[in-house]
């Protein structure tokens, strides 16, 4: 092996095949093109000082958005392409080959839960939670842009890979021995496995980041059962995220050591016990679910009780089921493997956990049914996506209890149907739960709405999509098919897929609609402006900051009397009460080490991957010496003076006087009165 | 804590501490989990010698034994160094400091000594499942005592540059908190692995 380029030659270019090749090109131009259009408008400036070097939590919310948005992209055309193979691959080879549909169901899979639901959970948490407890920051602002940039490292290795060099098959999961040198050989496993490995350090370090600022920065009055419902599920989450990735951590550690020097952790041989990588990846990948969807139910208690204009029904046993949820999840790993040779003492036990996991679940769904009862619903495109995701998601809850009983799930593993259960939880619950958020904060982070007319043109796509692409597959998991086929020889299969493709293509045109709908909003901005900061009449402290968001949040922390504190506080008259003085901020400076760290971090996985040892050391000389050069800087604060908080606040109270009255405001309605707190 | 130089901090500031220290005190817990999961890998395949040698032939109880004096001596030396830093006694903190980062070095050395031994015996990670959870557990506290004598030795140049101030105190209470915690990993380790190995 080459000392200077490890592995790597020039055969690693896609030159082999022209589908690969074009899945190149299409990222060396996407990439290419954003360096031109940053150029063209003259904004490296901005984007490298503003931006790339900002430890402030909304800009990082921001940016884990956009990678998310992006990865979504990327994620979706993996899923078309698997669509439209198997539409067409009955008898005939379809135009993949099976080593590239492989490539694609791992990429896909990969992509979605690491790349685009994570930074996505993370961005819309950024730029959020620390405004919903009234706080100025999250606990750890440069370890939060450490995280963003060792997420964004992650998901840059996956999409080097399309570039240099080839992914890995063994599907987003990689079981061994497969997943083994033995069997796979090739850097493909090595890009999953490190580009999993350096984002998870960063989800662990969010993890504790979000959990420390929900526990030490809440403003004065802010008891832990006056949260908002989102900031609770970001604490049950954060709370999971700890204790949950080490597990994946260690689970991938020992698949990069049977790999790389050659260890028996997982082989087929030698002492070699490969159920262990299992039960530890799942003993990750259970919590994981829940880690993924808590905030989207988080966002669905925002959304349905604002957009009900009624306080959110059962505060209470909403926390208690969120916790409960958070137990729980750890309980119910092994019902990914009930076919793996458990006895059936074990397999019943979890299948029982995993049927009780279903009722805090339940108890949320009655809650939210309950809060729009006798409210005023008001059906903006947010709302819609809370209520297709609440008939959506009990249905993919039902086909989950199914799965739960181990004799059923013999006969139904590896089918379609886990396919179409895990995915109908999965879109409806997690994706429609962040997009939701996404329309309904995007005034609190650019000081404009989303056009309405697009969005709901977005959701109707989005769920007549999700019904013709999902539903089908259910039959065909009855017919008997078995997930991952690259072709197949039944004709009655055929039918069933043809009509999935087409869903898939009606969600084509769901995302086509967001992104007109972003396109449009940005050229109407100035109809749309949100002048009040609380475009949507809203209940909870991330309305009371302007929008967008003044860098320190709040010019005077807010005093919490009551659950619904910015209701409370309007209800009180002292929502836009202006203070008598103000006085010196305190925050953080930027500075390009996160970035230094993410981009070393990018460069040591590649160095793994390819086998290029001095540079994966130099990596890792630079990653120490960038904490140590953070860690001997006792200056890293710049103070805003009061004088020009006051004049910020000043030019926002003479915005405030222009306003129009709130849109949501006028609506007629008897339920705009919170119900006394403790009857609810 | 005694009133001394670097008692006297802002509210602000005291706050930002005993926000890091809560934050260090949950990554101590997520590593926690990593090292018990590597237990339990180790447990599981402890008899997995495919053929190979096994505990009771490779351990050896004088070395363990060694090794654990020096890294229990030297969390002793890091507590008085703690003891000096409370009464802001600066050229005692730098003494136990380098006194704990000897008695660390001291534990490396025996301990790459040990794995030096045993690859060149034919006993190294790739040999059997059992060798490769054994030398991924204790070199995974190797690495953290590693990573730890780093850490000492940036400390030590903090203390003789900047002095005792506050920031570099509250870094020192989170360094003490890691050394200890990996004082506790290895006692498991001796109880889990050396002990049962040769007994």
């Amino acid at each position: 092996m080459d000392i200077i380029f490890g592995r790597l030659t020039i055969d690693s270019l896609p030159f082999y095949s022209l589908i690969a090749a074009s899945g190149a090109g299409v990222t060396v131009l996407g990439a290419l093109s954003v360096v031109a259009v940053i150029t063209y408008f003259g904004a490296w400036r901005l984007v490298l000082f503003d931006w790339i070097s900002s430890i402030d939590h909304k800009k990082i919310g921001i940016m884990y958005i956009m990678v998310a948005l992006v990865m979504l992209m990327r994620g979706f055309i993996d899923a078309a392409m698997m669509r439209s193979q198997q539409a067409i691959a009955f008898n005939s080879d379809g135009y993949l080959p099976p080593s590239h549909f492989d490539q694609i169901f791992t990429s896909h899979g990969t992509i979605m839960i690491f790349f685009m639901a994570m930074p996505f959970l993370s961005g819309l948490i950024n730029l959020i939670m620390p405004q919903q407890i009234g706080s100025r920051d999250v606990a750890f602002p440069f370890m939060n842009a450490i995280s963003l940039w060792l997420t964004t490292a992650g998901a840059g290795l996956v999409l080097v890979s399309l570039v240099i060099g080839k992914f890995s098959t063994a599907g987003w999961t990689g079981y061994p021995p497969y997943s083994g040198s033995e069997f796979t050989p090739g850097v493909g496993v090595d890009y999953w496995l490190w580009a999993v490995l350096i984002s998870g350090i960063g989800s662990t370090m969010t993890g504790i980041n979000f959990l420390v600022t929900i526990i030490k920065c809440r403003a004065p009055g802010m008891t832990m059962f006056r949260l908002p419902l989102f900031t609770w599920t970001v604490f049950v989450t954060a709370i999971l995220m700890v204790f949950a990735f080490p597990s994946l951590t260690v689970a991938c550690g020992m698949l990069v050591l049977d790999r790389t020097v050659g260890m028996h952790f997982f082989t087929n041989g030698m002492g070699g016990n490969m159920m262990n990588y299992i039960n530890l990846f799942w003993l990750w990948g259970h919590p994981e679910v829940y880690i993924l969807i808590l905030p989207a139910f988080g966002v669905f208690s925002e959304v349905v009780a604002v957009f009900s204009q009624k306080r959110l029904f059962g505060y209470i046993s909403l926390v208690l089921a969120t916790m409960a949820i958070g137990f729980l999840s750890f309980t119910v790993w092994l019902h990914h493997f009930f076919t793996m040779g458990s006895s059936a003492r074990v397999n019943s036990f979890f299948g029982t956990m995993t049927t009780i996991i279903a009722v805090p679940t339940g108890v949320k769904v009655f809650d939210w049914l309950f809060t729009m009862y006798r409210g005023r619903i008001i059906f903006k495109p947010p709302m819609l996506f809370t209520l297709g995701f609440l008939v959506t998601f009990t249905i993919g809850g039902l086909s989950g209890v199914l799965l739960a009983m181990p004799p059923v799930d013999y006969l139904m593993h590896n089918t379609t149907f886990l396919v179409a259960h895990f995915h109908n939880v999965i879109i409806p619950g997690v994706l429609f739960g962040y997009i939701a958020g996404y329309m309904f904060w995007f005034p609190k982070a650019f000081g404009f709405k989303l056009n309405e007319k697009w969005g709901t043109w977005s959701f109707w796509c989005w769920i007549i999509g999700f019904y013709l692409a999902f539903m089908p597959l259910y039959v065909l998991g009855f017919l008997g098919m078995p997930r991952r086929m690259e072709h197949y020889d039944i004709a009655a299969w055929q039918p069933h897929l043809i009509v999935a493709a087409i869903g898939a293509f009606i969600i084509f045109l769901g995302i086509v609609c967001m992104a007109v709908q972003l396109v449009v909003s940005i050229r109407d901005r100035n109809e749309a402006l949100d002048l009040t900061g609380d475009p949507w009449n809203g209940r909870s402290l991330e309305w009371a900051t302007s929008s967008p968001t003044a860098a320190y949040n709040f010019a005077v922390l807010p005093q919490v009397q009551s659950i619904d504190a910015w209701w409370d506080m309007k209800q009180r008259g002292v929502a836009y009460k202006r203070p008598d003085a103000y006085e010196d901020i305190t925050l953080p400076k930027n500075t390009f080490i996160s970035a230094v760290i993410g981009g070393a971090g990018f460069v040591f996985g590649f160095a793994m991957i390819w086998y290029i040892w001095w540079l994966a050391i130099l990596c890792l000389a630079v990653i120490a010496g960038a904490v140590i050069v953070r860690a001997s800087d006792d200056d890293s604060d710049y103070v805003i003076p009061a004088s020009e908080v006051k004049a910020i606040e000043d030019a926002r109270f003479a915005q405030l006087a222009k306003a129009p009255k709130n849109e949501m405001a006028d609506d007629p309605g008897f339920a705009g009165q919170p119900v006394a707190e403790g009857s609810a | 804590m005694t009133a001394t130089a670097w008692t006297n901090v802002s509210p602000r500031d005291a706050e930002k501490y005993e926000e890091k220290e809560f934050g260090f005190w949950l990554y101590l817990m997520s590593d926690a989990i990593i090292f018990s999961l590597l237990f339990a890998t180790y447990l599981i395949m402890v008899g997995n010698a495919a053929g190979g040698p096994t505990g009771k032939e490779l351990f050896s109880l004088e070395r363990a034994a060694g090794e654990t004096a020096l890294l229990l001596f030297s969390s002793t030396t890091f507590g008085l160094a703690a003891v000096a830093l409370s009464s802001a006694e600066r050229s005692k903190v730098l003494l136990w400091l380098a006194i704990t980062f000897a008695l660390g070095a001291g534990f490396i050395f025996l301990e790459i000594g040990e794995f030096r031994g045993m690859i060149a015996e034919g006993a190294g990670p790739d040999r059997s499942g059992f060798l490769s959870s054994f030398f991924t557990l204790v070199g995974t506290h190797g690495l953290h005592v590693s990573v730890g004598l780093l850490w000492i030795a940036v400390m030590i140049g903090q203390v003789l540059f900047k002095g005792l101030t506050a920031p570099v105190a509250s870094r020192l209470m989170r360094l003490g908190l890691f050394w200890h915690f990996l004082d506790i990993i290895w006692v498991v380790i001796f109880s889990v692995v050396y002990l049962p190995g040769l007994l």
